[in-house]
């Protein structure tokens, strides 16, 4: 099919509609505000529904009632936002229902700014909700990924009866490159788990709350026997020049693209260095870098925060091979010559 | 009278889902008013014949579990958020009933913007509002609705208004708001009182089996427990102080100007989707990359900076198009937000054979400069042998730099001969391509439509273009 040049923002909303998705509940927060914006524009035009609630917290709590009646739904938000959900996903993750979260990052803390970042890894990819839930990231690097991320996220979300999310920063939602979208979803998996309006089954029932220890533990136990399942099906990275790299540069979103002119450029200059970029931050592609650890001499770490990946990369290295970080934050984005400097100085 | 006795069939026989012995009764406490409202719902739920389709929204509170007795759809809500669950589910099934059951600590305090939210909007939706005037479910302490002098565990020398202030009265505040259509404050008590309520249960449903509008009835109720109370005392201080301080009545009903329609289930389609998402079909852009620029010029990396309004985000937007449909990789990245109300803007373009990775440009081949500041600003940050266009219309020095080529053009003078100062960009534009040969004028021409939403415009922006073009080619 033709391409379209597109913001990554626009594409996630596109992507979202060809996968089925007719609900979006949204508010409004810049470096996210053209995903509300294009729901609002295309929702109708398919048939679906788009509100703009009264807050984050509203929002993806209509997410949650709309989940359980068995469609496939969606929010948006960026930082702050996103704090503010934590619990309806915590909500959402301990129900079991399929949604698609996606957090466009800015500067932080607190209002920061709405410059990229990349410091809610941790609020996103280590649970930032309460208890023991996990749910899929997927870090896109392009408008294109912005799309098909977000398609998978939905078919991952009802695979495994559980919230994905779409790990983006200001950049690439901001961003406008061609996409080249596929083929709409033509049907949405049957949820014999919704609520329905023909009550053949009279136990339905979407809820959290479990006041017998001995049935929570339980139901907590079903839940890591999910999480293992995901884990061991849908590690995704992509690498580059990795096969003869010496030095391992490691980056996710927009960083992995200033570290693919990085990796060119220290090549140019006779330094074997290759990229692995994690696609999946949950799960993470620990294996794989524990693997190429053996073969490599160090990895340098960069992200557009204070150091939150670079926790999961030391543990898959595991001391074995020296993890160096570089970072930018408050919206700060390093140039390929500044990371080209740090490996020269390794 | 055999029915009144008659478990109703909208309550499940026996109460599997509850913890522990006991199936057979309820988790409320002797005298509660939960238990008798939950009844009135569950008769009425039967009488309309509508159980296959009500969907109860449990809140945070005493009635978290009412889940465990309603043989119903059941969706157990965050606290004070049931509002906003009840709006997801009921767009996403509009013919189905769905009721939101709520205490006063989840609806009037936590989720008091969710409930006045939802009533703005006129969600068809009915709540019940259990106003108790405490926290029953957390062990006694002042919610929002708590009386004046009102002794609990978190105002144990009583509810002061210069501290806590007044309780909230929920009926007043909602029936002020335009969309509600049914308002109602009833209370829990003697049969006389108990009918009324009966009645108000049944007018919410009615409203939403009707497809009406929102309907909110707020049942005053009692809390033995939490009040310290016996069940007869616990009635009289319902009726001697809560009355006195929330007034019962009708504070809103609109319900006969409305006409009676019928919800229509979500039909998910996808007839004709590309075109509803304006998804191209057809293939505009070639794969290959036709034009073959010298060397210097190949595979740019520009920043395009300017003030506001001097169109120099749709001046990359375009070189971006036009740059793809030449079969280019290409990226777009503007300057965001609030920076670009500081009256500057910019934006940094790539264009290559190859894939790119930087989107942002530090260190530009190419720098479009529309004024002053900007090429002061971008100046220094342009590689060696690299490129400057500047419009020499509003920029009266010439860059400093020896080591790359510096083309002045005056754009915003040939664009006011052209009669639209706006059109300077698609001047410097021109310039670009007629310079460098990056695109060729048709595949540019052919790109216009696609970035200039005006069709009316697009003749005086091939002007434009051109007469940047013959500017550098004379
Ligand atoms: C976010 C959050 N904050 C606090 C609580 C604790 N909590 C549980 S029930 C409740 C009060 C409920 O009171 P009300 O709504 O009046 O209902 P009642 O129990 O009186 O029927 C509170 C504060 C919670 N579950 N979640
Ligand atoms: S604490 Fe109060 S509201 Fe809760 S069940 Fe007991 S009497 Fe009812």
């Amino acid at each position: 099919m033709a391409k379209q040049l597109i913001k990554g923002n626009e594409a996630v909303v596109k992507g979202a509609i060809l996968a089925g998705c007719r609900f979006f509940f949204g508010y409004p927060i810049t470096p996210a505000s053209e995903i509300a914006e294009a729901a609002a524009f295309y929702m109708p035009r398919v048939g679906g529904t788009f509100l703009q609630a009264e807050s984050e917290v509203a929002s993806i709590n209509m997410v949650y009632g709309a989940a359980s009646g068995g469609v496939r739904v969606m929010t948006a938000s960026s930082s702050p936002g996103i704090s503010l959900k934590l619990e309806g996903i915590s909500y959402c993750a301990g129900s079991e229902l399929p949604m698609v979260l996606v957090d466009i990052m800015r500067g932080g803390p607190g209002l920061g700014n709405i410059a990229p970042a990349q410091a809610d890894y941790n609020q996103i990819v280590k649970g930032g909700g309460h208890g023991n839930y996990k749910m899929p990231v997927l870090a896109p690097n392009s408008a294109q990924e912005m799309c098909d991320l977000t398609m998978q996220a939905f078919e991952l979300a009802d695979q495994y009866l559980n919230p994905a999310v779409v790990l983006a920063d200001g950049f690439i939602g901001q961003m406008m490159e061609p996409v080249e979208f596929p083929r709409a979803v033509e049907k949405i998996p049957d949820k014999d788990w919704a609520i329905h309006t023909d009550l053949k089954d009279e136990s339905r029932l979407i809820s959290s709350i479990d006041l017998e220890p001995e049935m929570l533990e339980k139901h907590n136990l079903k839940l890591q026997k999910k999480y293992r399942e995901i884990e061991a099906n849908h590690v995704q990275y992509e690498d580059y020049k990795i096969d003869d790299a010496k030095i391992i540069l490691i980056g996710y979103g927009v960083v992995s693209r200033v570290l693919y002119s990085a990796v060119d450029s220290l090549r140019q200059d006779g330094i074997k260095a290759g990229l692995i970029r994690p696609v999946s931050l949950w799960p993470f592609p620990k294996q794989h870098i524990a693997d190429l650890a053996l073969k490599s001499d160090a990895f340098l770490v960069v992200e557009l925060s204070n150091g939150q990946m670079v926790d999961d990369v030391r543990l898959a290295i595991n001391g074995v091979r020296p993890v160096h970080f570089y970072n930018r934050m408050g919206g700060m984005i390093p140039s390929p010559e500044e990371i080209c400097q740090q490996v020269k100085k390794l | 009278m055999a029915k009144v006795l008659q478990k109703a069939n909208s309550f499940y026989d026996i109460y599997e889902r509850k913890s522990g012995m006991n199936k057979d009764i309820t988790h409320y406490c002797p005298g509660c008013g939960h238990g008798v409202l939950h009844k009135l719902i569950a008769e009425a739920i039967d009488d309309f014949d509508i159980r296959d389709r009500t969907i109860l929204i449990s809140p945070v509170g005493c009635s978290v579990f009412a889940y465990y007795y309603f043989r119903v759809g059941n969706i157990q809500a965050a606290h004070g958020r049931a509002p906003a669950v009840a709006t997801g589910i009921k767009r996403a099934m509009p013919h189905s009933i769905v009721i939101s059951y709520q205490g006063d600590g989840d609806l009037a305090a936590i989720g008091g913007n969710n409930i006045m939210q939802a009533a703005n909007r006129g969600e068809k939706i009915t709540v019940f509002f259990v106003n108790n005037a405490i926290y029953g479910m957390t062990g006694g302490q002042m919610a929002p609705t708590t009386i004046v002098g009102q002794k609990t565990t978190t105002s144990p020398y009583g509810r002061k208004p210069e501290n806590e202030g007044y309780p909230v009265r929920m009926c007043e505040l909602i029936s002020t708001l335009e969309a509600p259509l049914y308002v109602e404050r009833v209370a829990l008590g003697d049969p006389r009182h108990t009918n009324k309520v009966r009645r108000a249960v049944r007018r919410g449903l009615k409203n939403q089996i009707e497809n009406k509008g929102f309907s909110f009835v707020e049942v005053l109720s009692v809390c033995p427990s939490g009040w310290k109370m016996t069940s007869e005392q616990a009635k009289d201080w319902l009726q001697e102080e809560m009355v006195k301080y929330f007034p019962l009545g009708v504070y809103k009903d609109e319900s006969s100007k409305v006409e009676t329609t019928e919800a229509k289930p979500h039909v998910f389609t996808i007839d004709n989707i590309n075109e509803n998402l304006s998804i191209p079909t057809r293939e505009s852009a070639s794969d290959k990359v036709e034009k073959k620029p010298q060397q210097q010029y190949r595979n740019p990396k520009l920043i395009i900076a300017g003030f506001g309004g001097q169109g120099v985000l749709m001046l990359g937007l375009g070189l971006a198009q036009a740059g793809m449909e030449a079969g280019y990789q290409v990226s777009w990245i503007p300057s965001y937000g609030p920076e670009m109300r500081g009256g500057t803007a910019n934006c940094h373009v790539n264009l290559s054979t190859e894939r790119i990775g930087s989107p942002t440009v530090s260190q530009p081949s190419l720098l479009i400069a529309m004024n002053a500041p900007s090429l002061d600003k971008f100046e220094k940050q342009v590689v060696k042998n690299g490129m400057i266009l500047y419009n020499t219309s509003l920029i009266d020095k010439k860059p400093e730099r020896s080591d790359i080529e510096s083309v002045g053009i005056p754009a915003t003078e040939i664009a006011d001969e052209l009669g639209n100062t706006r059109v300077a960009n698609m001047v410097v534009l021109g310039a670009y391509i007629g310079l460098t040969g990056i695109l060729d004028k048709k595949t540019l021409f052919q790109a216009l439509p696609k970035f200039i939403k005006r069709n009316a415009m697009i003749p005086l922006n091939e002007k434009a273009i051109e007469r940047g073009i013959e500017f550098v080619q004379k």
